[in-house]
């Protein structure tokens, strides 16, 4: 709780034309968020054969899709970096990688508990498992890149270069470890071997979409409050270089 | 196109006479791959028969493992006399230095392949039965593939002060949809199974590199750009 408040004078502090936007952000939060635990905890049935540990499947899946959107928006940023050299776009891409290392995290742990009480195994070889893993070292790589030191443009410029090149990479992996190994994973939705899926029962999905929803809604109040935490930091080290000249002159 | 290639030429044969007069790297390179093999038959019993099924993962690893060596010193020989601002100022397109680049370093790892694969086969007491045309085939567009790529990172990682820790860890991720696409065909090739199940392996790699190649060749301007 003393974390929520934190958070919200926080967002009270900033500048007010942003404020607005977190402000709607976190009350969005915050009743989504007990209405997601509500829906996937007491609403939703129970899986016949998984039990309980199904419910696991509405965090893994919202915060998979999380990460592979925070890495479109990685790749997104990187090509507008490349464009037109802006801190904002640069600063932009670099939450959002930092982001995506976490719920990337969360995937791959909530995945394994999954997996090892239904599959009785922590690991697998299976394609999205492993595009997942590859994904993690991709970001963490690129987070690497934005660590090391020189001037903020070419820092810029070179994470955003590898920004682009892990995102046409994801794709690729995918495709070759789909064809190298597909076994395990139960195909929900879209095509399966058999074209059709498995199929998800109507309460699930409305389950599903909900916590969905109030995970992209995290991702986009995290990604505001990590750009302005960025941005101080940024103004910070101007103004303190600053006093550094003024003292040294 | 034809001048950017020709610059191309010139850098990369400056870079292996470069080689051809010290020996350093690739010397160092053959050795490397050899001791890795050595180290393998430690971790894997040679005598057991199991080890026949690791041998296609083995011509990579060491593929891999030595070629990031020659990789590092590619961009960090030329920070030596501050060479490389050198080339950035010459009038060449910043195309032609990675294209150079890729060439030099092509050579240098397919030379090191030439001897340290005999010596894997060699060693593991191999009997090669599949055709050594496919194989050849899958081994120059595999190490194309990562040159393509490892050059490029090797740049981009030649800025950072641990460049040397940085490129593996940059590299080997990227590396993997290759790497899966390189064992799978040669494993097939070298157990003489259908060499059409290979081919759709063959055709992944073959277009990792030709995306991978445009990626790189236009995005390189912007790590050669600034200091």
């Amino acid at each position: 709780m003393l974390f929520l408040i934190r958070i919200y004078y926080g967002g009270v502090l900033m500048k007010k034309n942003t404020g607005i936007i977190d402000r709607l952000l976190l009350f969005t939060l915050i009743p989504s968020f007990f209405i997601a635990l509500y829906l996937i905890f007491i609403w939703s049935p129970v899986e016949r054969i998984m039990g309980a540990s199904q419910k696991i499947f509405y965090f893994h899946v919202g915060s998979a899709w999380v990460a592979f959107l925070a890495f479109g928006v990685v790749g997104y940023y990187s090509v507008r970096v490349l464009i037109k050299p802006r801190l904002q776009h640069h600063i932009n891409a670099g939450i959002s990688a930092e982001i995506g290392v976490l719920f990337t995290t969360i995937t791959l742990i909530t995945g394994m508990i999954w997996g090892k009480s239904s599959w009785n195994t922590w690991w697998t070889w299976e394609p999205r498992l492993a595009t997942t893993l590859i994904l993690w070292f991709i970001y963490v790589a690129y987070l690497f890149v934005r660590k090391m030191d020189g001037s903020t443009d070419k820092i810029a410029r070179l994470s955003a270069v590898f920004g682009i090149i892990g995102v046409i990479n994801v794709p690729i992996v995918f495709m070759a470890i789909r064809w190298w190994n597909t076994k395990l994973h139960p195909v929900v939705f879209g095509e399966g071997k058999n074209q059709s899926g498995g199929g998800i029962e109507p309460d699930m999905l409305v389950a599903l979409l909900f916590s969905i929803f109030t995970i992209t809604v995290l991702y986009a109040f995290l990604m505001r409050k990590g750009i302005e935490i960025e941005k101080m930091r940024h103004i910070v080290k101007k103004a303190k270089s600053k006093a550094i000249e003024k003292l040294a002159g | 196109m034809i001048l950017i290639l020709k610059d191309a030429w010139t850098i990369a044969s400056k870079d292996l006479s470069n080689e051809i007069k010290t020996k350093q790297t690739i010397g160092m390179m053959v050795i490397f791959s050899s001791l890795v093999v050595l180290i393998f038959s430690f971790a894997f019993d040679p005598t057991n028969n199991m080890v026949k099924a690791v041998i296609p993962g083995l011509v990579w690893l060491i593929t891999v493992f030595s070629g990031i060596l020659g990789l590092n010193r590619s961009f960090l020989s030329e920070h030596e006399n501050d060479a490389l601002t050198g080339l950035r100022s010459a009038p060449i397109d910043p195309s032609s230095i990675y294209l150079g680049k890729v060439l030099a370093n092509f050579i240098l790892v397919t030379a090191v392949q030439i001897v340290s694969i005999p010596v894997l086969f060699l060693l593991f007491d191999y009997r090669f039965f599949g055709k050594v045309s496919w194989f050849i085939l899958v081994v120059i567009i595999g190490t194309l593939g990562f040159i393509i790529v490892g050059t490029f990172l090797a740049a981009l990682s030649a800025n950072a002060k641990n460049s040397e820790m940085l490129l593996p860890v940059l590299l080997l991720p990227l590396l993997s949809p290759l790497l899966i696409a390189g064992v799978q065909a040669t494993r097939i090739i070298l157990e003489n199974e259908v060499i059409a199940d290979a081919s759709s392996w063959i055709r992944l790699m073959a277009a990792y590199d030709l995306l991978f190649l445009a990626a790189c060749f236009f995005l390189f301007e912007f790590i050669m750009e600034g200091s």
